[in-house]
């Protein structure tokens, strides 16, 4: 199979890339920092990668997209699975007073992946058939006072899979709308962890599962649906009130 | 947060860093206040205090593979890789672990701090004799490489060091190769412990050699117990040959009631045992992780021993006095009504040359005791046993020996102290365990 990995080197794509290598697959990774992409590349080849290539970019520069996945195709020849992993996670306080700031989250988390998909789905259409997954957020399901700006992006790509899925339906092409809980990763070193948080690994794992049987949207770990159907049927007039 | 060991005694609070690669680590070693201690941490498969302190350096990220070489058999990875990770890389191109221990969840790094030995010591050595070069981030923040060849002493006293040199982020280590990855299992019973010490020197030529022992037998039943010796199965030439596959067994959610583990369960649980094995078929072909890691089929077995956690004593003896002090040992074992499930003797090779490693040629004998406050004076008369022997106690499993034991019975401590003093003299990596063991203020 081959795979191409966007926003690489984050700990759940890390972990997923590592679940494809072990497989076999070959692999093209996309992420910003060049030295974390040598070392993750060859740790995957020694996990048994038949290939691995990367290139190097921020994915803030959307002209670069094209020239960027053009390569990529071109690398692989053709891609089975594209799967998008980049994101940042804000300080809200901040986000919210700051509107530079919370452009650029909104420009990381939400229409830096429009633009890639934008570019994706003609190629997919093209070859008449893969999977492309992306990992959003439980965050995008409702806007809750801790997290909404980044919330508010994922939801804007939640939504915006959920049309493209129908879109790209007679072309045998499938769309996964992968939503994380609290994972205990890099991006959230500073909180405090509870039973709630899980790992990378666990993720990966699902997210890979879920590829492979062509799940639509995806809770990672499960029990997150039922924590999110819950939030979901708070009424509003006591759900405004609620800071968590 | 509460960290602990795997002991789950003692308990203390602690900060955890972790660190995304060996850059951030060295940033943050060197931004740390000269007040300020801290420890590496690895899977946190240490027993007792040995990686506990203010702050815990984790290696949960530099978990790389880097290079595979396998013309030359040598592997080099970040050193928050387990041991499992690397036999699953490894056995479907026919190499191994030349040394491994009771569980496949310990890091790299940890195996090298440890300096950790398997059931083929007496023939391989422990993990560090093959280990071929580390990158280690020291006090200062620099990153240094040592081997044998290279920054000698630093090598010596990193091996085996407990990570108070400073914190391991990459190794490179030499592989063995093998014909397939099942091993044929021969179990020996001796009906007391003279028999087991017998059939240990006989079957010295097995690459595999581990006993359990019955240790609440008493009279002429002392040390009745069952030798394994294993060696590697011959290829069939079959794809299963170098297939790995990983069990994934039951868990043990929460701690269970601690009084279930009494004197009566303990004898119970030992003489079924023993009466089992002794009917049992005396030679078998194994899996891997079935033949190495039967505990960790067991998800947190830890937790068994009740939310007071349990200490693992672990001493060696030299082979001259190893008879009498292993039987003085578990005479005042039993007698004071004290068992344990898993009891192992086994048989060292030579002593290596790394400052603070636990093997040295002679026997060891490995107890589990449920944490109790009654315990503690016994394993202090324990201790004073292992003392008159000329034995001396693993610094992985320790969770409470004194600081005068120690000195006694760790002869190359002040050279160790002079090197830490080298390369660490504000004294930033410093464990619970070094500071009780005099190693660190």
């Amino acid at each position: 199979m081959k795979v191409l990995i966007i926003g690489a080197t984050s700990a759940i794509a890390k972990a997923a890339a590592r679940n494809y290598a072990e497989q076999g697959c070959s692999l093209h990774l996309i992420a910003r920092r060049e030295d974390q992409l040598e070392l993750l590349a060859s740790d995957l080849t020694v996990r048994g990668a038949s290939k691995v290539s990367h290139s190097v970019l921020d994915l803030n520069k959307f002209k670069e997209h094209e020239k960027i996945l053009d390569a990529a195709f071109t690398e692989l020849g053709g891609v089975d699975i594209a799967l998008i992993c980049h994101g940042s996670l804000p300080d809200q306080d901040k986000v919210e007073k700051n509107f530079k700031q919370a452009q650029k989250e909104i420009n990381t988390n939400g229409i830096s992946v429009i633009s890639l998909l934008t570019e994706l789905a003609p190629k997919f259409i093209e070859q008449q058939q893969g999977t492309i997954a992306v990992i959003t957020s439980v965050a995008g399901d409702r806007g809750r006072q801790p997290n909404f700006v980044y919330g508010a992006a994922k939801s804007l790509v939640s939504t915006y899979l959920q049309g493209l899925r129908g879109k790209l339906l007679p072309y045998n092409i499938h769309i996964v709308d992968i939503r994380p809980g609290l994972v205990d990763s890099p991006m959230t070193a500073q909180f405090p962890k509870g039973p709630l948080w899980s790992s990378p690994e666990r993720v990966a794992e699902k997210i890979v599962k879920s590829i492979r049987r062509g799940s639509h949207t995806v809770y990672a770990p499960g029990y997150w649906r039922i924590i999110m159907f819950v939030v979901g049927v708070i009424p509003e007039f006591v759900f405004k009130r609620l800071k968590f | 947060m509460e960290v602990m060991g795997w002991g789950r005694y003692p308990k203390t609070t602690a900060e955890l860093i972790q660190p995304a690669d060996s850059q951030a680590l060295q940033k943050f070693v060197s931004s740390q206040k000269k007040s300020a201690s801290c420890i590496g941490r690895g899977s946190g498969r240490s027993y007792g205090d040995s990686a506990l302190s203010e702050q815990l350096v984790s290696s949960r990220f530099l978990d790389n593979f880097l290079e595979l070489d396998e013309q030359q058999q040598t592997l080099r990875c970040g050193s928050g890789v387990t041991l499992g990770d690397i036999l699953k890389v490894c056995i479907p191109r026919s190499l191994f672990l030349p040394v491994l221990p009771g569980t496949k969840a310990v890091s790299v790094g940890g195996a090298i701090a440890a300096d950790v030995h398997g059931k083929n010591h007496h023939l391989d050595g422990s993990f560090c004799a093959h280990v071929k070069q580390i990158s280690i981030v020291l006090a200062s923040g620099e990153l240094m490489s040592c081997s044998e060849q290279e920054n000698v002493e630093l090598f010596r006293a990193t091996c085996g060091g407990m990570g108070l040199t400073g914190v391991i982020v990459e190794a490179c280590l030499s592989l063995a190769s093998i014909p397939s990855s099942y091993i044929n299992q021969k179990s020996v019973v001796a009906r007391n412990l003279k028999e087991c010490f017998e059939h240990i020197e006989e079957n010295a030529d097995s690459k595999y050699s581990v006993a359990w022992l019955d240790c609440l037998a008493t009279g002429k039943n002392l040390g009745r117990s069952v030798l394994y010796l294993g060696d590697h199965a011959a290829a069939k030439n079959r794809k299963t040959d170098t297939m790995y596959r990983e069990r994934s067994g039951l868990g043990v959610p929460f701690s269970t009631p601690s009084f279930l583990l009494n004197k009566t369960t303990m004898s119970v649980f030992n003489s079924s045992y023993f009466a089992l094995q002794k009917r049992k078929k005396s030679s078998a072909t194994l899996s891997c992780d079935d033949y190495f890691f039967p505990l960790d089929g067991i998800a947190n077995w830890n937790r068994l021993y009740g939310s007071n956690g349990f200490l693992q004593y672990q001493f060696v003896m030299p082979s001259e006095s190893a008879f009498e002090g292993i039987t003085s040992v578990l005479e005042k074992a039993s007698e004071n009504g004290k068992g344990s499930f898993l009891t192992v003797l086994k048989k060292f090779g030579e002593a290596n040359e790394n400052l603070l490693s636990f093997p040295e040629s002679g026997y060891t004998l490995t107890l589990d005791f449920k944490n109790e406050a009654a315990l503690f004076a016994l394993l202090e008369e324990l201790d004073r046993i292992v003392l008159a022997h000329d034995g001396r106690l693993y610094l992985a499993k320790d969770a409470r020996m004194s600081e005068e034991v120690f000195k006694a019975s760790y002869p190359n401590w002040e050279r160790f102290m002079a090197i830490k003093k080298k390369y660490d003299p504000d004294n930033c990596f410093t464990s619970l365990q070094s500071n009780r063991l005099g190693l660190t203020p």
